[in-house]
Parts: C-alpha cells; sequence; structure tokens
C-alpha cells in the first residue's frame, strides 16, 4: 500500500498532465485557442444551444406526398397508353400503394395486361376477375423513393440554410423522415422557418383562353386546371383565380442562377435556364407570341404576363408583387432548388443570446460555490484526508472538462448541473474509504493496515455503487435528447473520473504521506 | 487535527424495530402520490403535452403582466398563463397545444409575437407539436423503466435476486414519491425532470448497494447472528457515509437551487427531494424488507471470526 510501483505513478500523474493540458484551451477566448502552435491540444467543448443560445428546429419531410405525386403519375400515364391502344376502360384510380383499372372488354384484357405490365418497371401486376387491373409499386421502389426524397430535401435544406449565411449549422437527419437542425447564434429563426416552410416548385403554364367564369360555373375543361393567385383578389374576397392549361411548358428544375434585382424601381427575381430549359422556354415563347402565360410556385399563380416576344437567350424576370426581402427570398428559393416533398416543423427550440449568457454565469456561480461548500466541509469532518480528498476533486472537475474537450460533447445547462451533482457526488468514493478507514483503527488495526484494508474493502462497493448511476446515465443518453443529453454525458464522464480521482489520484497521496511521516495514529 | 464525526462512533439506532413505522409511512407516502397523480395529475411542461412556451423581458420597464394577458387572451389560442420568472421585467408566457397541428403552433407563435409589440427581448421560445410532445413522453416512460429494469439485473447479478427486488421496490418508491411531489406543489413535470427522475434512481440504487455490500459482507462474517440484528448493525455501520454522501451532494444541490437560476430550478429541486427520499428509502426500507425475502445464508452456523472482531470493536 505504501509502495505504489513507478509506472503506476506515472500514469496517475500523467493522467493528471493530460487532463490539465487538454483542459486549459478552454479557459482561452476561441481565438486564443485557434492561435496556439497545431501540436498543443486546443480543442474546446461546445456550448449546447441553450447556452450560447441559437435555434433548434426538428422537421417532418411529407414523405406520403412522394408516394402519392409517384402513383398520380402512373395513372396519367395508365389513361395515356390505355388511350392509344384504344382500350376501353373504367375505375381508373389510384389505390394505396399502387393503380387500378378495369377493362370494359375481356377480349382486351390480355392487350392491356401485355400493355401495363412493361408500362412501369417498379410496379408489379395482377388481374381478378371481371377485368381489373391492379398495378402495384413493389416495395423497394417506395422505399428508395422515400429515401432518395428525405436525402434530397436534406440537401435542399443545406443549401437554402448556407445561403442565410447562419454560421456552422448542423443538419441531420432523424430516424425515418426526420431532419435536425441547428442553428448556433440565430435567435430569431422566422426567415429560416419561411424559407423551409416553401416547397418552392416552380413551373411555366400558359394561360387558358377560356374564361375562368365558365370553368368556375361548371368542371375545370380537361386539360387545365385551376389555380389561384398568390396575392390577387378575386370577387367574393377569396383569392383570384386562373384557368391554366395543365402541360408544364418548363419547370424550376431546369433553372441554373436566379438573383433579385430592380425593374421599373419594382423588386423582381431575374433567372436564367440551362440549355435544355433555354431551348423549351425559347420554343414555347416564339409559339405563343401575343398569349399570356403563367408563373406557377407551389400551385399559386405568382404572375400571368403577355409574352410580347419570342425569349431565346434562356433567361427572363419574374415580376410579381414582391417587397425587397420577398424577392429575395424568392431568388434563394430558386437558386436552392424545390424540395421532393413538403416540410413540417415538428418543434422549435430557441435561446436568446442573453438568457443563454445568463444561464453561463449563474452555472459558474452555482459550481464554484457548491464546489467551496463541499471542499470546507470536506476538511471539517476529515481533516488532512479531506484536504486530499479536496486536491483529487478539483483534478476531477479538470479531468471532466478535458474529457469533454477530448469527446467533443457538448455543454449544456443540464450538464452543468452534472458537473455540480458530481461535485457532490464525486467524494462519496473517498468518503466510503475514509469512513472505512476509521472503522479499521477503531477496531484496533495500525495505521498502515487499516489504510490498507479501507481502500481494499471499499473499492468493491465503489465499483458496485457507481456503476449503477452509470447504467441510469447510458439510458439516459439512448432516450433523451438535448440538453438531457448533455447533462447524461457529463454525469457519465463525471462517474468515471470521480472513481480514478478516488482510487488512484487520493490514494498516491495518502500512500506518499504516510511513507514520509509513519505516523503512530491517524489523523481522521 | 482530528476530524468531526457527524454521527458518532459505535452508534446504534434501532432503525429495524421501528420497521413497521417506516412501513407504514412509506406506504402513505407511495399511496398519496398515487392518489395524487390520479385526481390531480401532473402538471406536464410543453415538453409532453405539447403547445408553446416564450421566456420573455421587457425592455422599458417591469413588465405590465394584466395588459399583456389581456392582450393574448384575445388572440383566442385557449389556455394562456404568464407569470413572473425571476425578475419583474421577465416573464414566462405558456400557451396550450393549437388545434391544426404543426402548423397551427408556427403560426400562433408568429401571433403573439406580433401582438406583444417593440421593446420586447425573446429569451427563450419553444414550441413542441403535438407528435413530438407523444413520443418525449413515452421515450421517457421508457427510459426511466428501463433504468429500472438494467439496476434490477445488476443487483441480482452482483448480489442476490432478494436483494435487486428490494432495491427495486425501494427504487419505485423514490421515483413515485417524487412523482407525488410534483404533482402535489402543482410544479411543471418537463424532460429535465424526466433527466432528474432518473439520477435519483441512480443515485438512490449507489446509497442502498453501499448498505447491502455491508449486509452481504456481515452475513459471511456473523453466521450465527439473528438477521434482524445484523441488518441493524450494518446499517449503523454505514450509516456515517451515508449520512455524509448525502449531504455533500445536498450541499452542492443547494448552491445549484439557489444560484443556478430559474430554468433549472425544478431540476434542482427534484434532485434534493430525490437525495433526502432515497437516502431514507434505503436505510429504512430497503434493509429491513431484507427480513421478507428469505435471504440464504450460506455455510453452517458457526461464527468463524466474529469472535475476533466482537473483541476488537
Amino acid at each position: 500500500m505504501i509502495y505504489f510501483a513507478k509506472w503506476k505513478i506515472f500514469t496517475i500523474l500523467g493522467v493528471c498532465l493530460f487532463g490539465l493540458i487538454f483542459a486549459a484551451p478552454n479557459f482561452l477566448t476561441s481565438r486564443q485557442a485557434a492561435s496556439l502552435p497545431s501540436w498543443v491540444p486546443s480543442k474546446q467543448f461546445s456550448l449546447g444551444l441553450d447556452l450560447q443560445g441559437g435555434s433548434h428546429l426538428l422537421l417532418e419531410v411529407k414523405v406520403e406526398t412522394v408516394i402519392k405525386e409517384r402513383l398520380a403519375s402512373l395513372v396519367d400515364s395508365m389513361r395515356t397508353e390505355l388511350r392509344k391502344a384504344r382500350i376501353q376502360y373504367g375505375n381508373l384510380g389510384v389505390t394505396a400503394t399502387g393503380a387500378t383499372v378495369t377493362i370494359k372488354n375481356p377480349a382486351q384484357l390480355e392487350q392491356a395486361r401485355t400493355l401495363l405490365r412493361v408500362l412501369d418497371g417498379d410496379t408489379t401486376i395482377a388481374t381478378s376477375d371481371a377485368g381489373r387491373i391492379d398495378l402495384t409499386l413493389t416495395e423497394k421502389a417506395i422505399r428508395d423513393r422515400r429515401s432518395a426524397a428525405i436525402d434530397q430535401s436534406i440537401e435542399i435544406v443545406r443549401r437554402r440554410i448556407d445561403e442565410t449565411g447562419v454560421r456552422e449549422p448542423t443538419i441531420q437527419r432523424q430516424g425515418d423522415n426526420r431532419i435536425l437542425v441547428q442553428l448556433p447564434g440565430l435567435n430569431d429563426p422566422e426567415r429560416v422557418k419561411r424559407l423551409l416552410g416553401k416547397t418552392a416548385k416552380l413551373a411555366f403554364h400558359m394561360v387558358d383562353s377560356r374564361p375562368v367564369s365558365e370553368s368556375l360555373a361548371g368542371r375545370t375543361p380537361p386539360g387545365s386546371i385551376r389555380l389561384p393567385s398568390a396575392d390577387q383578389v378575386g370577387p367574393g374576397g377569396r383569392p383570384r383565380e386562373y384557368l391554366l392549361k395543365k402541360r408544364v411548358l418548363v419547370s424550376g428544375d431546369t433553372l441554373i442562377d436566379a438573383e433579385p434585382t430592380f425593374q421599373n424601381n419594382e423588386p423582381v427575381v431575374s433567372f436564367r435556364f440551362d440549355t435544355i430549359g433555354a431551348k423549351r422556354f425559347g420554343k414555347a415563347t416564339s409559339e405563343n407570341v401575343g398569349k399570356l402565360f403563367a408563373i406557377v410556385l407551389d400551385g399559386k399563380v405568382i404572375s400571368a404576363p403577355r409574352i410580347n416576344e419570342p425569349i431565346l437567350g434562356g433567361s427572363g424576370v419574374i415580376s410579381g408583387n414582391f417587397t425587397v426581402q420577398s424577392a429575395q427570398d424568392l431568388a434563394l428559393l430558386l437558386r436552392a432548388g424545390a424540395l421532393p416533398a413538403p416540410l413540417s416543423i415538428l418543434e422549435e427550440r430557441s435561446v436568446g443570446p442573453g438568457l443563454g449568457a445568463d444561464s453561463i454565469a449563474a452555472g459558474k456561480i452555482a459550481s464554484i460555490v457548491g464546489m467551496l461548500l463541499v471542499v470546507v466541509f470536506m476538511v471539517v469532518v476529515y481533516g488532512r484526508f479531506g484536504l486530499m480528498a479536496d486536491i483529487a476533486l478539483i483534478f476531477n472537475v479538470i479531468l471532466i472538462i478535458a474529457g469533454l474537450s477530448v469527446l467533443q460533447a457538448t455543454l449544456t445547462l443540464p450538464g452543468i448541473a452534472g458537473i455540480v451533482l458530481t461535485i457532490g457526488m464525486a467524494v462519496d468514493a473517498n468518503v466510503l474509504v475514509f469512513e472505512r478507514i476509521r472503522e479499521e483503527t477503531r477496531a484496533g488495526r495500525t495505521p498502515i493496515s487499516s489504510i490498507d484494508a479501507g481502500y481494499s474493502r471499499a473499492i468493491r462497493t465503489i465499483i458496485d455503487a457507481n456503476v449503477t448511476t452509470l447504467i441510469a446515465a447510458v439510458l439516459m443518453y439512448q432516450f433523451g435528447s438535448g440538453p438531457v443529453r448533455g447533462f447524461a454525458v457529463t454525469l457519465a464522464i463525471g462517474i468515471v473520473t470521480s472513481m480514478f480521482t478516488a482510487i488512484m489520484l487520493t490514494r498516491l497521496m495518502v500512500a506518499t504521506w504516510l511513507r514520509r511521516t509513519r505516523p503512530d495514529t491517524l489523523p481522521i | 487535527m482530528r476530524g468531526l464525526h457527524l454521527i458518532p462512533p459505535g452508534v446504534n439506532i434501532g432503525f429495524i424495530s421501528r420497521k413497521n413505522l417506516f412501513f407504514v409511512f412509506s406506504a402513505f407516502l407511495v399511496l398519496s402520490s398515487i392518489g395524487l397523480y390520479v385526481a390531480k395529475g401532473l402538471n406536464y411542461g410543453i415538453d409532453f403535452k405539447g403547445g408553446i412556451l416564450m421566456e420573455i423581458k421587457t425592455t422599458a420597464g417591469p413588465a405590465d403582466i394584466g395588459k399583456m394577458r389581456g392582450t393574448l387572451t384575445g388572440l383566442n389560442l385557449g389556455d394562456v398563463s404568464l407569470q413572473e420568472f425571476g425578475a419583474p421585467n421577465e416573464i414566462m408566457i405558456t400557451v396550450q397545444s393549437q388545434k391544426g397541428g404543426e402548423k397551427a403552433q408556427a403560426a400562433a407563435v408568429n401571433s403573439i409575437k406580433k401582438a406583444l409589440g417593440d421593446n420586447i427581448e425573446y429569451r427563450r421560445t419553444e414550441f413542441v407539436g403535438p407528435k413530438v410532445s407523444q413520443e418525449l413522453l413515452m421515450d421517457g416512460i421508457y427510459a426511466v423503466s428501463a433504468a429500472m429494469f438494467a439496476i434490477l439485473l445488476y443487483v441480482w447479478f452482483r448480489f442476490e435476486w432478494q436483494f435487486g427486488l428490494a432495491a427495486v421496490v425501494a427504487l419505485v418508491h423514490d421515483v413515485m414519491s417524487t412523482i407525488g411531489i410534483f404533482s402535489l406543489l402543482g410544479m411543471e413535470f418537463n424532460l429535465t425532470t424526466v433527466a432528474a427522475v432518473l439520477t435519483i434512481a441512480g443515485y438512490s440504487i449507489n446509497d442502498t448497494v453501499v448498505v447491502f455490500d455491508r449486509v452481504r459482507e456481515n452475513l459471511r462474517r456473523y453466521k450465527s447472528m439473528p438477521l434482524p440484528e445484523l441488518l441493524n448493525k450494518s446499517v449503523n455501520e454505514t450509516l456515517s457515509r451515508t449520512i455524509m454522501t448525502s449531504f455533500t451532494t445536498l450541499l452542492a444541490l443547494l448552491a445549484l437551487y439557489v444560484l443556478g437560476g430559474e430554468v433549472i430550478r425544478g431540476f434542482s429541486f427534484a434532485m434534493i427531494w430525490g437525495i433526502v427520499v432515497g437516502t431514507y428509502s434505503s436505510i429504512c426500507l430497503a434493509v429491513p424488507m431484507l427480513l421478507y425475502l428469505n435471504l440464504q445464508r450460506r455455510g453452517g452456523a458457526k461464527d468463524t471470526d466474529s469472535n475476533k472482531q466482537e473483541a476488537a470493536v
């Protein structure tokens, strides 16, 4: 007990030294830390959004929309094929995971079957009584489609947020169809929320020249659609409606650039097509000079200008009722691209920098006061041994900070609470040992043998007792989110470091003291 | 310099002889907690019931809560509550979950901001939609149940099943009475409270394990000592440590409760309560319960080294 193997002493002191070195950068400002030479550890633990201020958004990708669109286009192509082959059909429609059609003439059933089987490689075909044919999307196709939609959504979300200039955003997939967005330093995420709330699907349609009122009274003519205006108000206070040709002339995915600019002192958005888009747009405008075409964003008509001359240069201008801000936003959305499916915000947590700073200040004071109370109390109760436990306690806090830095963990407000709690609990291992030493001394053992017995008997208890807390911490990490995870991390690190400092570091100090003084009685 | 003894050496308090008193008290604690939970329920925070929470600070003098309440009630958002939060110009606003899914929550946040106007610093804005709040609640329940199960397994593995069972009963007692006190005081029950409950579970079991460890040691050492006496001896021998550790932890937590700020006050409160109840349940509930669980004592009825040990005391 008195004699520690040399390698053990080196290891213990080495760990403490590394702790100091790795914890040190956190006491510098981030600029000072960055200016350190590269061989010096300069990693700092990061502060959670609740401490540095920022926004946490949990988004959900409405993937069903993608599948629905897929099925709608499947039905469209079935209709086209059947019509082309002059097959009589009825009951054409979408089912849960596919489409169905009933062939009226039994003689044509086989022909229809052959036709539809090769229509879409992602479907399986089944025929049942009375000429009914079912096309079902394979599970793999649905899965691939969903997964692609989410990957693409994450990419678009990233582009949109990057365009707003937020520093160091975190964007990650969570679960099956969710995206977690963390925006440090952003107090008011209104603009980001507004930008993420738009799908930004842009399309150019020709305006159907028939009057809208006719279609309002009856049914919309086939091949046309009715869409509301984005900002114009029609009769009865409802948005004005437009009747448009269903066919898309050019879609937004052929855009390669968009910029906010001014035209006649009005904010507008100028855009440029890629070669394919430019060719299509040129052809469409040449064929329809003098007619109206509509610019449609997310199912709403932004504006419907007249084509005065063919637009062959592949660039154009979208005018509408824009403010400077909304023109900027639209340009940004068009540059970043359309989301494959709408997003909804499930959860938002934003903390202003003021509250974060207050929390840090309060946490610091609470930690220091808590620590002082414990330190004084330990000296009062255990005297010289208490002092040794206190030194170990200080190293414990240093090691926690070092651990957080090395693991690049995030310190949250509950995390600070975890540190304060660990300060209280960390002395537990020492208390266990010291109380055991007291007992052994009372049982009549010599100082050296009671200290020896105290340590060897208490260690098992210490491990058993700490493993249970560790279990709780691991489960907290597993099931918790954000701040609670921060708490679990500091708690877990604190348990491990407190076991090290109590069993190794204090023991080394006690042994050194014993060897130097060889006391007859223990001052405990 | 000789240390201070919080608990005088050789103390012998009759914990086991008062076991019925403790059992009645604990039964009362647990039953009234269940009663409160059923009758009054918990004041769930937005984490679990969904809704909007805003912490604001008026930059021009103290806030006129009455006027703000009027303004916000006029928005027809259902239940709106405003309370001072730490200082006269700091207010916490909570608004119930809005009908109409996720979109409606975001819209309500905007309308509140518009209604409150200028001269306001938004210190915190949170909204949790109905989908997420359901999941968070389930996750919390899973986490607490899984923690108890894992601890039961661990104690069973390290000791024997009787110890595991007694430890988990004490644990359930602590968790339930924590929920009870939250219901009684109407304190907000949120995600950090669940974290506190899990920590209480870990801490309380920590205390129990230390006492059980001594019981196991004494069972091997004093093979013929009557069980009640042996249990009482074990509790008294570890009493000093139990009180010391609880006390240092309480010191740190008190600092956190008083100085740590409004946001984690609920958390610190739960922890303080949990430490007190956890310490009580380890000593007065878990140990006496071992009497009824048919502990197996290995080997013969011979005291191996008790004579030597007793002589030494």
